[in-house]
């Protein structure tokens, strides 16, 4: 028997059916919990939010207008919420922090690849191992915190560039470089942790840093 | 082009988003220069990998607490539409 579509259920929670909006719960829990995870990194914020996502959704399914999927909808509503929990956490330091680090000439700081060699394993592969994606999520929580958040909002939830600097209330410049920087940085931990280093490769030699 | 060159375009070049006019020159760095291949290999696979992910599993207690939670809230206000609204909790629209 293949799976009730989503929006079927949507549909029957929608006319008052409780269990079918259970069923999407069940769906899409660990979906929403492991983002509100991965963007507040600690177990009770990301509870609290997971809660609220759903609450909330039930609350309003009448206002989701089905023109974007199910789990894309509580997404947007976990993100939200975990970016609220997240300004109140830093309260003014935001806005402090933001003024410090918003020179886009942060690209000279940009770290170079240094280990370079393809993977011995697939993605795929790597995601279904214990012991691997502990060492994905380590990764992830090392980056630095805004650097983390843009590495989420764009490249995992699939925001726009506009979209990810409009949630986070920092300039799409701000956003492309966090966005880089966090890309290489995630590339650089998993490689030296995921690479073949029987096929591991020497970067090219250049004086990039001396023509300015 | 020199690697230099390729590293400032990356995100661009990742996310399909370079003119195709540059976008041939950085094809032919590529196709010579192994490492950068790699490196823009390994950043694809990078971003998949934590798009497939969901690492988290919920804790047993906690999941019970938000299906009771559920159930409470479906019986003080059964349906979607007639709950008062509080901008402060309303979700995003889905366009």
């Amino acid at each position: 028997m293949t799976p009730e579509p989503d929006l079927e259920l949507v549909h029957r929670a929608k006319a008052g059916e409780l269990a079918a909006f259970e069923q999407l719960v069940n769906r899409h829990e660990r979906q929403v919990y492991s983002l509100a995870f991965r963007l507040l990194q600690n177990q009770h914020d990301a509870e609290d939010i997971t809660q609220q996502t759903f609450l909330n959704a039930l609350e309003h399914l009448n206002r989701f207008r089905e023109e974007s999927s199910f789990a894309t909808w509580v997404s947007r509503i976990a993100t939200y919420g975990a970016l609220k929990v997240i300004r109140k956490r830093r309260g003014l330091e935001w806005v402090s922090l933001e003024a410090a680090t918003e020179p886009a000439d942060d690209r000279h700081a940009m770290p170079h690849p240094e280990f370079i060699a393809d993977w011995r394993q697939s993605p795929e592969e790597l995601v279904n191992r214990n012991e691997t994606r502990r060492l994905i999520e380590a990764a992830l929580g090392q980056l630095e915190e805004k650097s983390r958040l843009v590495f989420l909002l764009r490249d995992v939830e699939g925001l726009s560039v506009r979209e990810t600097a409009q949630a986070l209330g920092i300039s799409e410049v701000n956003v492309k470089v966090r966005l880089l920087r966090a890309r290489l940085q995630l590339r650089e931990q998993l490689t030296q942790a995921f690479g073949d280093p029987t096929r591991r490769l020497a970067p090219h030699q250049h004086e990039s840093m001396d023509h300015e | 082009m020199k690697c230099d060159d390729l590293l400032a375009l990356l995100n661009d070049y990742v996310d399909g988003d370079v003119a195709p006019a540059l976008c041939a020159e950085l094809e032919h760095h590529l196709a010579g220069c192994n490492p950068c291949q790699v490196v823009v290999d390994n950043i694809r696979q990078t971003i998949t990998l934590y798009k497939a992910g969901e690492p988290y599993p919920l804790p047993l207690e906690f999941r019970n607490r938000l299906h009771a939670a559920l159930h409470e809230r479906w019986q003080h206000a059964p349906t979607g539409d007639s709950a008062p609204t509080r901008a402060s909790t309303e979700p995003p629209p889905d366009s």
